[in-house]
C-alpha cells in the first residue's frame, strides 16, 4: 500500500537561509540494499545513494541518470558562464518559485565560488526585490524573467544581457541553469519537506 | 524512442527554432552532453518504452496541460498534437479547459513566520464534474496537481500526494508525475530562451550583413 510519510518532532523552515538544512521525503525512497545496478546507473555517483531525495528518484531511474547527466553539464563544464553566476541563477530562481531548501544548497555555492556574501545574502532576504548591481542584477532578472508565468521573455531580455557584455555563451548557459532549476525545485517541493538539521 | 528529425535536431531545437550550423545551434553544441540529455529525457518521459505506472495517453495529457498554462505556443501545439495522436477526447477537453484554468504563477504561502508578507492567493484549479468523467479520477488528480506544480509550486504539501494516492496514485507513479510536470517547467523556458537568443542571433546576423 502506498503511504504519506508525516514527521512528528520537526519545524517548517520559514525563512530562506545560508544554513545547511535537511530535506525529508513524504513517499518511501527505495531502500539502500535494495538498489540494483540500474539504480546506480541512475543515481551517476554511487556516493548519491546516501541521499534520500535521490533514492526516491530512483524509482525512475533512468529519468534520473538524463536528468544527473544534464545537471551535471549545466553547472559544473568548464568555460561560459563563470559557476558563481550558474549557481547564483538557480538561487534566484529557488528564491522566486519558493524552495527554501534549493536555495540555502545553491545560495553556499554561489558565495563559495563569489565570495560576495552581500550579493548572496541580499538575495535570500529580499528576492526580486534584492537591488543588486552589475552582473549579478542581470543574472537574476534573467532567471526571474525565464520563471515567471506568461512566457513572457523574449529578445529585449537578451539584448539587456548583450548590452552588459554577456556573451552569447555565456547567455546560452544563464538560460539552461535558470530553466533546470524550474526542474529542480518542483521535485523537491512536490515530493518532501525542508528541515531544520 | 520517439521520431527523430531528418537533420538531427532536438526537440528542443525544434521547438526553439534553431537552425543547424546557426550560431545557437554551434553555441549549444559546446554543451554537448547537457543537449542529449534534455533530449534523452523527453523520449523518456513522452516515448517510454515501457510507460510502467503512468501510461502514454496520461504522460501526454499531464504535459499538454503543462505546456498550455506556459503559455508558449509552439510547444503547447507540439503536445497538444501529440495527444491528439493517442487520445482526441483528451485533447478536446484539454482545449476547453485551457481556455479557462488560471496560468498566474509563481504564488503560494510561505510557513508562518517573516516570509508571511510575501504570500500570495490564487485560483486553485478543480476539474469540474464533467470533466472528472472524461479524465476519470486519477487523470483528474494529477491534472490538479499539475496546476498546483506549476503555478503555485510552494504549496505543495504531503497532503496533494494524499489525494493522489486516493485517486490511485502509486509511490513509482508519483515520482515519474513529478519528474514529467517539473521537466515540462524546464523544457518550455528552455525553448523560451533559446528562441529569444535565436531571434536575437539572426537579428544580429541581418543588421551585420546589411552593413557589410
Amino acid at each position: 500500500m502506498t503511504s504519506i510519510l508525516s514527521y512528528s518532532n520537526t519545524r517548517p523552515v520559514n525563512k530562506f537561509t545560508l544554513s545547511q538544512l535537511d530535506w525529508l521525503a513524504w513517499i518511501t525512497p527505495l531502500a539502500p540494499e535494495d538498489l540494483t545496478q540500474r539504480h546506480y546507473d541512475g543515481l551517476v555517483d554511487s556516493a548519491r545513494e546516501k541521499s534520500a531525495y535521490f533514492r526516491l528518484l530512483a524509482r525512475d531511474p533512468d529519468v534520473l541518470g538524463a536528468r544527473t547527466r544534464l545537471d551535471k553539464d549545466i553547472f559544473y563544464s568548464s568555460g561560459g558562464l563563470p559557476r558563481a553566476e550558474r549557481e547564483l541563477a538557480a538561487t534566484a530562481v529557488s528564491r522566486y518559485n519558493g524552495c527554501i531548501y534549493c536555495a540555502s544548497v545553491h545560495a553556499r555555492f554561489s558565495l563559495q565560488f563569489s565570495k560576495n556574501e552581500q550579493d548572496v545574502q541580499n538575495l535570500l532576504d529580499n528576492g526580486k526585490k534584492a537591488a543588486l548591481s552589475g552582473r549579478n542584477a542581470d543574472v537574476v532578472r534573467t532567471a526571474i524573467r525565464l520563471t515567471e508565468s506568461g512566457n513572457h521573455f523574449g529578445e529585449k531580455d537578451i539584448e539587456i544581457l548583450k548590452e552588459s557584455g554577456f556573451s552569447e555563451e555565456e547567455i546560452l548557459d544563464l538560460i539552461q541553469a535558470s530553466a533546470f532549476f524550474n526542474w529542480a525545485n518542483r521535485l523537491m517541493l512536490s515530493l518532501g519537506e525542508a528541515s531544520e538539521y | 524512442m520517439g521520431q527523430h528529425s531528418a537533420d538531427g535536431l532536438t526537440i528542443i531545437e525544434q521547438l526553439a527554432g534553431i537552425r543547424p550550423g546557426s550560431p545557437v545551434a554551434r553555441n549549444y553544441q559546446r554543451r554537448a552532453v547537457a543537449r542529449e540529455q534534455a533530449e534523452l529525457s523527453y523520449q523518456l518521459l513522452l516515448y517510454p518504452q515501457i510507460p510502467g505506472p503512468v501510461s502514454l495517453e496520461e504522460r501526454r495529457a499531464i504535459a499538454t496541460f503543462v505546456a498550455g498554462l506556459y503559455q508558449n505556443p509552439v510547444t503547447h501545439r507540439h503536445y497538444m498534437a501529440l495527444l491528439r495522436d493517442v487520445s482526441p477526447p483528451w485533447a478536446e477537453a484539454l482545449t476547453q479547459v485551457l481556455q479557462q484554468a488560471s496560468a498566474n504563477g509563481p504564488w503560494g504561502t510561505y510557513p508562518q513566520g517573516p516570509l508571511s508578507v510575501e504570500d500570495s492567493t490564487g485560483e486553485v484549479w478543480k476539474n469540474t464534474p464533467e470533466n472528472e468523467k472524461i479524465f476519470g479520477f486519477r487523470l483528474s488528480a494529477a491534472l490538479e496537481h499539475a496546476h498546483l506544480l506549476a503555478t503555485h509550486p510552494r504549496d505543495a504539501n504531503s497532503a496533494a500526494l494524499a489525494r493522489l494516492v486516493a485517486a490511485g496514485w502509486t509511490e513509482d507513479g508519483l515520482v515519474v508525475l513529478s519528474q514529467l510536470i517539473s521537466f515540462l517547467s524546464f523544457q518550455v523556458r528552455i525553448v523560451s530562451g533559446f528562441s529569444a537568443l535565436a531571434a536575437s542571433s539572426s537579428a544580429q546576423t541581418t543588421q551585420g550583413a546589411n552593413h557589410d
